[in-house]
């Protein structure tokens, strides 16, 4: 969810096969660099594997370019990767948010697996519970939210939607993203 | 006999299956005694014999200007464009020989679109820069083929300013703030060393440029037997039409 120059990822962290939890700690919201955060949901291998491909890739780009990649730049870079397994794809849904240029606009990309892209302006959902999420997000969001309140908006949208999609919840974390860093805070949701 | 009439076809079809020229698996550019490659020495004396280009960086912007003489008044010289844009970014001339420039910079044209495909961004100067140079590096080291016998000049901006970078056969690659290559390089980038200042603007740095070319062309320099390539903050490479040309060598003239 975007705010006034800043951005939030949630997720929950529950990590199951079909009915069965398997654990309740599984971290699918990853940092690329102080203005970029990258949220997976899907196949739980894949996550895994894109993790490690997108940060050895971003390894070499830092010192090939000598610079830190923008987050436009590395959404474009996932919707290639992704396309080029058109025809055995990854089976993820990734989210990238973060703060683009010296202004600190925020950026939200949501792609398919196969690396079509969306750039909304608001928010953007993926997972089991996204047509929850993207009801209650719909009812919650409001323009320019500075980073407290853009907090207690995406907890409160998860918290919701989580209660109502039986393969989401066990947990939760949030991370916003404003200039000055990436605040992190875990809420606890009903663990069942 | 079963057995030799196999092995005969067996070799046979063997035979039909190497491919032309796969006798030369080893490289042409090999070490003499004394430590050098004289195949890379030899390109570089092949680039010194070639006509004249020059690049300065300007405060805002990179020049980059050649010399375009043509054998014979026959030639339409429209036809023959040697400045290159690799992208509209960045800007590229060379000395030495034209066709293995045309080839260099195909392979560097993909390069460019390579990464924009990945990245949806321009490629940064330094990076095409060491890509091209990697691309001359494989040439002296690869089975059956020679070096390139070009130098280039590849001017750019990007987001750490105005660049100017030349690449050699050998595949090495550097900065300059200003330089020249081929024929008159040396006498050329003393004249730029006297007239350089680190903060010349892109007009004064054109004026520069053209004025140096002057000092060693042979003949009468026209708007129609040099070419100007010129980028500046707007991170558009533009070469120069023949008009505005004529300004700059009338306003050296005066």
């Amino acid at each position: 969810m975007a705010g006034k120059n800043c951005v939030a990822i949630a997720g929950d962290t529950r990590f199951g096969v079909r009915n069965q939890t398997v654990a309740l700690d599984s971290n699918r919201i990853f940092k690329i660099n102080n203005r970029t955060l990258f949220g997976m949901t899907g196949l739980n291998t894949d996550i895994l594997t894109l993790r490690e491909s997108f940060k050895f890739q971003m390894n070499l780009y830092n010192l090939e370019e000598e610079r830190e990649i923008s987050p436009k730049t590395f959404a474009h870079n996932v919707a290639q990767t992704l396309y080029s397994k058109r025809f055995g794809p990854y089976f993820i849904t990734p989210i990238i948010a973060g703060l683009e240029g010296e202004d600190y606009t925020p950026f939200l990309c949501a792609t398919d697996l196969i690396g079509a892209m969306e750039f909304p302006k608001s928010f953007v959902v993926a997972g089991t519970g996204e047509e929850s999420l993207m009801g209650v997000c719909e009812t919650f969001y409001k323009e320019n939210m500075e980073p407290d309140e853009l907090f207690e908006v995406i907890s409160q949208c998860l918290l919701a939607a989580v209660d109502r999609d039986a393969l989401s919840g066990w947990g939760s974390v949030v991370h916003v993203l404003t200039k000055d860093g990436i605040t992190t805070k875990r809420l606890r949701t009903r663990k069942d | 006999m079963l057995n030799e009439f196999s092995n005969n076809t067996i070799s046979l079809f063997l035979q039909k299956k190497k491919k032309k020229g796969s006798f030369f698996n080893f490289s042409l550019t090999t070490f003499s005694p004394n430590g050098k490659l004289l195949q890379i020495e030899h390109a570089l004396k092949a680039v010194e014999s070639g006509a004249t280009s020059l690049g300065i960086k300007a405060s805002n912007g990179v020049v980059i200007v050649t010399e375009k003489k043509l054998p014979t008044t026959l030639i339409d010289e429209n036809s023959v464009k040697k400045i290159q844009k690799l992208n509209d970014g960045i800007g590229v001339i060379y000395s030495g020989l034209g066709p293995d420039y045309r080839v260099l910079i195909s392979k560097a044209r993909k390069k460019s679109q390579q990464y924009f495909k990945q990245y949806n961004e321009i490629i940064p100067v330094n990076i095409i820069s060491r890509k091209v140079a990697g691309i001359m590096q494989e040439f002296t080291q690869s089975g059956g083929v020679r070096p390139f016998g070009v130098s280039l000049l590849v001017a750019g901006y990007d987001h750490n300013g105005p660049q100017l970078f030349q690449v050699d056969p050998s595949g090495s690659f550097w900065a300059w703030k200003a330089t020249a290559i081929g024929k008159n390089s040396s006498n050329s980038k003393k004249f730029l060393e006297k007239r350089y200042k680190p903060d010349m603007e892109i007009e004064d740095a054109i004026n520069t440029a053209i004025l140096t070319l002057k000092e060693g062309f042979e003949g009468e320099m026209d708007e129609f037997n040099i070419e100007v390539g010129v980028i500046t903050n707007d991170k558009k490479f533009r070469i120069l039409e023949p008009e505005e040309v004529k300004d700059y060598i009338s306003e050296l003239n005066l």
